[in-house]
């Protein structure tokens, strides 16, 4: 009985299915898909190699300044952090002192100890990087309905990220021809900015790091585009996890002390099995 | 239950023969995973995945439990709060990364302990209520780790709350009323977020108890084997300890060394990108995707894109997806051949190898792509198949098939001959 | 429960018989466990019923909105109950374009007019939910695809819908939901 029912319903579900299938494959058929601009103009993220990537790296702390104060000079104006704290620049390098400083340069929002209105003051070590915007009504009313995204994780959010970021920066273009020539409809509307890292090709933001020298670096490395692209992806890879060489270098003890384990495991096996062991393997498939 | 020829639990020290008289915990241990246990002695290595299962188990509960300690299950808050773990708390990005990566490990070993299960017939009599008590385990391991999913409150797991709790409204009559009433809210919010920690929170609980009743279950026939053949003399058996343990402990090696490589280098090779932003009602991801553990089922989900009669299509998917689980249940009625071991089943073998593994790999790569050409063709190719093979197939082949001669006993399989086959042959022919 | 067999052994009390050989222990017993029983469900009530919305949630369920700003052709989102809402100002083109669509083919057959109040048919109130699971389809903003019908597409599983909001394409069942609203004065609705 259960059989029967059981093919009943089997043949349901395969026989729906299919319909489907071929319903599908029918529409499929007669009006394909429109092929779309993001589809065929939108790229992968170029190739960035930091002193991070693979399973030995870690940060390199001159770059990671560097990036630091991009974020600080350029990105803060519009790009909050707020995962990361000022005290975390002591990973940074930063002396104690250089942390309480750069902390102090930043205005956070504060509490009149007086009166209780709300005011700013500086910030301190344990203070987080403040929000330019008091909220996202804000941010959107500023930016031409655009909120900008929170920045702190913002390489583990994208795919390929440290380099997304890195392409997306340097990745702003004029719209090419051949894309207004096949897609008519899709033309960057006025506001936006193309670029082809971005997923939608066309980006509210405007081209943030447009000419060299924009920052001065305090290391005296010559500050191109793509200089300070790749040090504010730095920046912002050790940003989205500060915790991330401290992982790999775990990692390698963990795997080794694993590995001997595992040998030791293994070989205390065969002993134990020995005296049982099969004369000849009849299992062969 | 047990052989007749298990060891007995013979305690020596003051202290042991004490317990064993006031809570008999250390004889319990020793007939259930000791030197008490006779088990078949051909198991292979695709029969440690229990054991690690249940280690998988353990470790969720003990990283989820401390996890919690620093965890606030509150929508304002607990996208923060899962920084805070990974950023401030000491240790705390090992005890996340362990948590999120074991929840995935736990479904590989669980997924091949079931696939074991297939190939070898170990759903079939007399071990049906096993196999029943693991589908109900890996129907509650969905439902957690569901719920896991979404207390990071990152983008994918408030979509993912969304999207699966809209399936409820897909249920006639019932279903808006039954979603709101799921969520406490028209969309997931905080009243989702909250219930959903505490019941992720309690579900491992009620998984450990029917692991339990699953483990129990199987102390009364034992464990199959690869050859399918039931266990008839000592011969045939060995004791778990110590030649399982040590077994198991080569594989919990193996295991934890592939499992450590994710944690300490790709720890977010098996999540989303997605989620590390903070959840947005509303902006939906362009590319809204499960865990991977889901992706088959999602994938059936998705499959049914027209319409059945008066059955609108969103309704069969989810009443496909549900079934594509439920008709695991009947397994053991659906499949009847006398024969377990799919060794000795060569169409069986064939449909297994060239039907069932196939489609699960299409299905599997599919619930993970997007919903476009040709991914939802291909589903639906093999959702179809999916549902022939266990309500079709399986009931069919059982019928005709001609099974391939067993060997008379484990021990025979394993040394070529077995002296009591032997003259228990002799004795027969001699009568 | 001891309600059927003969009497126990030993039971120094004389059995009292009832007509259809009930005796009262055995219908006291019985009432005993029926109130448990009654009990036991009365307690489902609370415990099933805390899961519905609460209070603050419930307090949350109408909006008021400002659409004097809404160019033709543009679009706001708005949040209703914790959920987008979309509010269209139709062009003439995109009227006519939903008017021209013979309601045969439609899969939730809908007019314009039906789906928009009468004196504001260029005015499109709909809940941004996807029909199919929940999604907020994209096409209310700038830039944003709008599909291939002109109206709205969900990214989750490709469900498009036209300018009047209709499902078309895709697996979605029904139109996007326009919520129960009125005009408070010409320029400002209320919705929920």
């Amino acid at each position: 009985m259960i059989r029967f029912i059981g093919i009943a319903a089997g043949a349901f579900f395969a026989l729906s299915v299919l319909w489907a299938f071929v319903t599908g494959a029918y529409s499929a058929a007669t009006e394909p898909a429109p092929e779309t601009a993001e589809h065929a103009f939108h790229k992968h993220p170029k190739e960035l190699h930091l002193a991070s990537d693979g399973p030995f790296g870690t940060w390199n702390l001159e770059q990671l300044q560097r990036g630091y104060q991009v974020y600080k000079e350029v990105c803060s104006a519009c790009h909050s952090l707020k995962f990361v704290a000022m005290r975390d620049l002591e990973q940074l390098g930063y002396s104690e002192a250089e942390v309480k400083a750069e902390a102090a340069s930043w205005t956070v929002p504060g509490i009149d100890p007086n009166t209780g209105e709300t005011t700013t003051r500086p910030g301190e070590p344990t203070d987080y990087f403040p929000s330019p915007y008091p909220n996202n009504v804000a941010a959107a009313a500023a930016n031409n309905n655009a909120i900008p995204p929170d920045l702190s994780l913002m390489t583990k959010a994208r795919h390929d990220g440290s380099a997304y970021v890195y392409s997306l920066l340097t990745g702003f273009q004029q719209q090419p021809t051949e894309l207004l020539k096949k897609f008519p409809s899709a033309k960057t509307p006025e506001g936006l900015h193309y670029n082809p890292y971005f997923a939608n090709l066309n980006l509210a933001m405007a081209p943030p790091l447009t000419m060299d020298g924009q920052v001065t670096y305090a290391d005296g490395t010559k500050a191109t585009i793509d200089q300070m692209a790749q040090d504010v992806s730095a920046f912002l890879t050790w940003t989205a996890e500060p915790t991330m060489p401290k992982r790999k270098q775990t990692g390698w003890p963990v795997l080794g002390f694993l590995l001997f384990a595992t040998i030791l495991a293994y070989m205390a096996k065969q002993q134990i099995w020995s005296n049982v062991k099969p004369a000849k393997n009849k299992q062969d498939d | 239950m047990s052989f007749p020829w298990a060891k007995h639990y013979a305690p020596k020290h003051p202290l042991t023969r004490f317990l064993d008289e006031k809570l008999p915990l250390p004889r319990l241990v020793y007939n259930a995973v000791g030197a008490g246990y006779p088990v078949p002695r051909n198991l292979n290595y695709m029969y440690n995945f229990g054991v690690l299962a249940g280690f998988c188990l353990l470790l969720q509960i003990v990283t989820g439990v401390i996890l919690a300690m620093h965890y606030a299950p509150n929508s304002l808050v607990a996208f923060g709060s899962t920084e805070h773990i990974m950023r401030d708390v000491n240790w705390g990005w090992m005890l996340r990364y362990g948590h999120a990566n074991g929840a995935s490990f736990f479904f590989v070993v669980v997924y091949l302990h079931i696939f074991r299960g297939f190939f070898y017939g170990s759903y079939k009599a007399p071990r049906e209520m096993i196999w029943l008590l693991g589908v109900v385990i890996f129907l509650l391991m969905m439902a957690t780790a569901f719920m896991g999913y979404v207390l990071p409150w990152g983008q994918m797991s408030y979509w993912g709350a969304k999207v699966i709790t809209g399936l409820f409204s897909a249920i006639p009559l019932v279903g808006e009323p039954l979603q709101v009433w799921l969520l406490g809210g028209y969309a997931p919010d905080n009243a989702a977020l909250n219930r959903f920690f505490s019941l992720h929170f309690l579900l491992p609980f009620v998984i450990a108890g029917v692991v339990i009743l699953h483990i129990w279950a199987l102390h009364i026939p034992g464990s199959t084997n690869p050859t399918g053949v039931e266990v008839k003399s000592e011969s045939d058996t060995v004791p778990f300890h110590p030649y399982y343990t040590a077994k198991d402990g080569f594989g919990l090696g193996v295991f934890l060394i592939c499992y450590c490589a994710f944690v300490f280098f790709l720890p977010n090779y098996l999540g989303h990108p997605d989620n590390y932003i903070e959840a947005n009602a509303l902006s939906t991801p362009a590319h809204i995707v499960p865990e991977w553990y889901f992706w088959p089922f999602y994938a059936i989900l998705r499959a049914f894109t027209a319409d059945i009669f008066f059955i609108p299509a969103k309704l069969m998917g989810v009443l496909a997806m549900f079934s594509a689980i439920l008709v695991w249940f009947f397994l053991p009625w659906l499949d009847n051949s006398p024969v377990r071991s799919g060794h000795y089943r060569p169409l069986f073998r064939k449909f297994f190898w060239f039907g069932l593994i196939p489609t699960m790999a299409v299905l599997f790569y599919c619930g993970g792509a997007a919903a476009e050409e040709p991914y939802v063709m291909l589903s639906q190719v093999a959702t179809a198949y999916y549902f022939l093979h266990f309500l079709v197939v399986l009931p069919i082949v059982s019928r005709i098939e001609k099974p391939k001669p067993l060997p008379f006993s484990i021990t025979e399989a394993v040394l070529g001959s077995d002296n009591k086959a032997v003259l228990s042959e002799n004795a027969k022919s001699a009568v | 429960m001891a309600t059927s067999t003969g009497t126990p052994q030993g039971n120094a009390v004389a059995p009292e018989a009832g007509e259809n050989g009930v005796r009262r222990r055995d219908f006291i017993n019985i009432a005993a466990v029926s109130a448990a029983g009654v009990g036991g469900v009365a307690t489902l009530i609370p415990l099933v019923s805390q899961m519905a919305p609460s209070k603050d949630v419930l307090a949350e369920s109408t909006t008021e909105l400002d659409i004097s700003s809404i160019e033709p052709g543009q679009a706001i989102k708005a949040v209703f109950r914790k959920q987008p809402v979309f509010v269209r100002n139709l062009t003439q083109k995109e009227i006519d374009e939903a008017n021209a669509v013979p309601l045969s083919i439609l899969r939730d057959p809908q007019t314009l007019a039906e789906r928009t109040k009468e004196g504001h048919h260029n005015l499109l109130v709909t809940m941004g939910v996807c029909t199919h699971l929940g999604c907020v389809p994209l096409g209310a903003a700038e830039g944003e695809n709008k599909g291939e019908y002109g109206g709205y597409f969900c990214p989750c599983h490709g469900s498009s819908y036209d300018t009047a909001a209709r499902i078309r394409k895709g697996p979605a069942p029904s139109n996007l939901v326009v919520p129960d609203y009125q005009f408070t004065t010409d320029t400002t609705i209320l919705i929920g």
